[in-house]
């Protein structure tokens, strides 16, 4: 009765009607006025004293942007965005560039610690065993206040800074990298994020070298008004392994704010990404009053022989995300992996998937994107597997479930399966299906409660997720499943 | 104000040109001419379908239909439509159109059974029968389709069956349309099967050219099944010229506690796109789309179904077959909808492609959008090659490679065919796969992946 007792714990420990993650931290800011103009560009790149050119390549991106518009495709309603009425920078006043810690301001830090992210090593050496430590680069609405580890990384040869840092002392990585997976004029919020984006990850690992520890960024939007737009740039050289984690939290508040991130991976000869999301923005409240719109470009390149990215994914926040983390397998025998969790409850809307694109030889993907729509959720998975004329020998497994729970939640398959080439074997399955009667029955008939139960029954739905999770991010999301769906039974 | 006028292509403008010459003449009182107009009027606003258009992405009419053929005039019995018409063996009550012209005379007017009648589409339309609209609007899902659109606007001809309640037909009802093929032509021609409750019926449609000259077609079958009817709509399409272009609709609807399965067999057919619009008007109904693709050369086919649970109850099963040689592409985009309160839901859809060569691409796209939750909805979709162990465990029994071949795919194709009650049409459709994988076999051409 183990499991039983544990899950009625999980439930009790955790406030489930509310967003635990909605304080606001009282900060003082530096922003500059609202509106986006080439003088909101300059401002943005003068404040990171950035050289001349990263500056010409934000003024051409934000030209581009203004002859572009706002993709309507995906399965999402939302009132215009007036990007005239937000903030693209809001720094910490105090401790801009902190040399240690100690010059962070404190409010920063309590924040830090109540969403539970170690930010002192020390800290991180006395809770864990060191096998497990987790380097961190924290970023705080426009500006990272921080990243851990960076001695011990450098040591082993690895960089991993803010991307603001990697502009400054790596230009020639940058410059080589940035932009080489997502071009600037990729989608209309690439494009934007190409040219306000403020700060973000900056990740080498030299060839050979398997990153001794974990590497996170945890980003958090505090301001009001304000969009985060950050870079998260990934770079895995000839034999290399890194598995990085992201998070995400922002407070409660009435507006919607908006989040478009740009992040890159690029995999050389047999190296290896692992990037692992877990997404908790504030998903807005039960009327869909606030929340995040999470407008994300994600893709990772197996650009090496034999190279591998994995994404992981568990979605649970945003009022709306669109976001297609995807893999293009350019290298000959290259393999892409997408593991994705997309609970919505509320109004929550989700267009979320993958594409895998197949452009060497021998080259394998896989697909488990799991869905679960509760509340007046929608939930749509779209996806693409395609294969090049050239790409003999491609192979791709799909499956796409989605759970309803409730009568007024939507769940959508949308798959594009291209095969240009007669050797490819591809494989898609779906199903849609409701929480059977007759596992409900066989819980509650040894005692679960009705809601133990949806739990334990979703918890196994989506378990192949969540067991490509590390280990600290397995609970977490765990947790979050939970939370997520409370009250939606019935 | 800029005012922004769409370039129109050739064909468009031939089009517009053809609609306006032939609009007076063609049949219908005022409600059909408003259908015309409007349909006409909305094909006008969004040309003809392209890539850029979600439901027609992998096939772009626009580029396909470079010119639009002259309309045809006037039935041409050739001695060719003629012959092909005494080598068709399948029983049953035969209804000949010819250019999209109903051919009385061709016909088997004195074969028709008791329960049933038959009118050509033309006096159908001029009739006073004020279902007319409704009837030929068919499912809502196929509304804003240009394809339909034009068919709609331009459709001259075809026949209109009526099967009364409680009527079982014991022979298929076989609507074999003819284009002559002297000349290069476009036929637009639309057919009614309206069956009541609880009839039984069969309906083959043969869609073939008795001549060389390539033909572009846009045909549509309207469907509607009474309550507790079992009725089986079977389609051939095939012999066509290469160049051919041909755009075929079903639309369907169903009434309670009935069954209805179509199945369409292309092959030596150019350029097909299929499109099924089937909606569910009661409950407990059964319904079935499946269909077997054979292509080469630079064939073109695309089936494309929009299945819409508006009830509860329903339950609807898709299999599609492909298989794909020279330097042709397969596509099948399936579509199912789940509306609110459609509970209990049951619905399964499968595309299964083999590619037998390089050149040869399949494109799949099977949708689920559902709104309720007590459903159950799969789908599947596979691309591959023919089994190697399959063929070994037939070669390693002493049949030569391409023997083997056509063994497999045969089995492959038959499965979808399997469910096709009447025996005479499922022989038919069966010779025709077995007639073209004869034709690959003796050219002792085998996979080659």
């Amino acid at each position: 009765m183990a499991a039983v007792q544990e899950t009625i714990d999980q439930v009790k420990s955790i406030d489930v009607t509310e967003y635990k993650y909605g304080f606001v931290t009282e900060v003082e800011v530096d922003k500059p006025a609202k509106g986006l103009t080439e003088d909101t560009v300059r401002y943005i790149s003068a404040r990171k004293n950035e050289p001349e050119w990263m500056l010409e390549w934000r003024l051409d991106a934000f030209r581009r942007w203004k002859t572009m518009t706002e993709p309507n495709w995906s399965r999402v309603n939302y009132p215009p965005i007036d990007y005239q009425d937000l903030y693209y920078y809001a720094a910490p006043k105090k401790g801009a560039s902190p040399k240690s810690l100690d010059e962070v301001d404190p409010a920063i830090l309590e924040t830090y610690k109540k969403l539970g992210i170690p930010l002192r090593e020390q800290e991180i050496l006395a809770g864990v065993a060191p096998e497990n430590r987790v380097a961190v680069d924290a970023v705080f609405d426009s500006v990272s206040v921080v990243t851990t580890f960076k001695k011990e990384l450098a040591q082993a040869g690895v960089i991993f800074c803010s991307i603001s840092e990697a502009i400054q002392e790596h230009p020639e990585l940058v410059k080589k990298y940035l932009a080489s997976v997502v071009p600037v004029t990729d989608n209309y919020f690439a494009t934007l994020n190409s040219a306000v984006f403020t700060d973000g990850s900056f990740v080498y690992i030299p060839k050979g070298v398997r990153c001794p520890m974990e590497l996170s960024t945890y980003f958090r939007i505090n301001e009001q008004n304000t969009g985060q737009f950050e870079r998260t740039l990934i770079i895995a050289d000839e034999g290399a392994y890194v598995s990085y984690l992201e998070g995400c939290t922002a407070p409660k508040r009435d507006e919607n704010q908006l989040h478009a991130a740009v992040v890159e991976l690029i995999a050389l000869d047999d190296a290896e990404i692992k990037y692992s999301t877990v997404q908790n923005w504030f998903p807005g409240d039960a009327e869909g009053k606030g929340g995040i719109y999470n407008f994300v470009t994600k893709r990772g390149d197996c650009r090496g022989k034999r190279s591998k990215i994995s994404w992981t994914q568990v979605e649970t926040g945003s009022a709306i995300t669109w976001k297609y983390p995807s893999c293009i397998l350019r290298g000959d025998g290259s393999r892409g992996e997408f593991y994705s969790i997309a609970v919505s409850n509320g109004m929550q809307q989700v267009d979320s998937g993958t594409k895998m694109l197949h452009l060497g030889k021998n080259t394998t993907s896989k697909i488990i994107a799991k869905g679960i729509a509760a509340g007046k959720s929608d939930s749509t998975y779209r996806g693409m597997v395609s294969a090049h004329r050239k790409a003999t020998g491609a192979r791709n497994f799909t499956n796409c479930d989605s759970l309803l729970i409730g009568d007024q939640c939507g769940a959508h398959t949308i798959p594009y399966i291209e095969a240009k080439t007669a050797t490819a074997v591809f494989e898609h399955e779906a199903t849609t299906s409701k929480i059977g009667e007759d596992q409900m029955f066989y819980c509650q008939q040894r005692g679960l409660s009705e809601e133990e139960a949806v739990a334990l029954i979703v918890n196994g739905f989506v378990k192949e997720v969540l067991q490509q999770l590390p280990m600290e991010f397995a609970v977490e999301a765990q947790k979050l499943i939970t939370i997520s769906l409370e009250g939606s039974v019935g | 104000m800029a005012i922004v006028t769409p370039l129109k292509t050739a064909a468009e403008q031939q089009l517009a040109q053809q609609y306006a010459d032939a609009k007076a003449e063609l049949p219908g009182g005022p409600a059909v001419r408003k259908l015309r107009e409007d349909a006409f009027a909305g094909f006008e606003a969004k040309g003809l379908p392209h890539r850029r258009l979600e439901s027609w992405r992998y096939t772009d009419l626009r580029t396909l239909l470079r010119e639009a053929r002259p309309l045809a005039d006037g039935v041409k019995a050739t001695d060719a439509v003629k012959a092909r018409l005494a080598a068709l063996k399948l029983d049953g009550l035969r209804l000949v159109l010819v250019d999209g012209v109903f051919a009385a005379e061709l016909s088997d007017l004195d074969g028709i059974p008791e329960g049933v009648s038959v009118q050509s589409l033309a006096d159908a339309l001029v009739s006073p029968r004020e279902d007319l609209t409704r009837i030929l609007s068919g499912p809502s899902v196929g509304a804003d389709d240009t394809g339909l659109m034009l068919n709609t606007a331009l459709m001259r001809d075809g026949v209109f069956v009526e099967i009364a309640d409680g009527v079982e037909l014991a022979k298929p009802v076989v609507i074999v349309s003819l284009s002559s093929g002297v000349e290069e032509r476009s036929v637009f021609h639309r057919s009614a099967v309206l069956a009541g409750a609880e009839s039984k019926a069969t309906v083959v449609e043969v869609s073939e050219t008795a001549g060389d000259a390539a033909q572009q077609i846009n045909g549509a079958i309207v469907i509607e099944t009474g309550d507790g009817s079992e009725i089986q709509h079977i389609r051939l399409v095939t012999r066509q010229a290469a160049a051919s272009v041909q755009v075929q609709s079903l639309l369907a609807t169903i009434g309670a506690q009935a069954k209805f399965d179509s199945f369409a067999l292309v092959c030596n057919a150019g350029t097909v796109r299929q499109q099924h619009f089937v909606r569910y008007a009661g409950e407990h109904s059964e319904m079935g789309l499946r269909g077997v693709n054979l292509l080469g050369g630079s064939e073109h086919s695309d089936v494309t179904l929009v299945v819409d649970h508006e009830v509860p109850h329903g339950t609807s099963r898709e299999l599609f077959k492909s298989i794909i040689g020279g330097e042709a592409t397969g596509v099948f985009q399936g579509k199912v909808i789940v509306r609110p309160h459609a509970q209990k839901t049951d619905g399964g859809m499968k595309s299964n492609a083999l590619l037998l060569n390089e050149g040869a691409s399949m494109f799949n796209k099977p949708e689920l959008e559902i709104f309720a939750d007590d459903v159950v909805c799969g789908h599947g979709a596979t691309v591959a090659q023919i089994d190697g162990d399959q063929l070994f465990y037939l070669m390693a029994r002493g049949l030569p490679r391409p023997q083997a071949e056509a063994l497999v795919l045969q089995a492959f194709a038959g499965e979808a065919a399997e469910f096709i009650a009447d025996e005479s049409v499922r022989e038919l459709v069966m010779s025709e796969v077995e007639a073209w994988l004869a034709a690959r076999e003796a050219n002792s051409q085998v996979s080659t992946v």
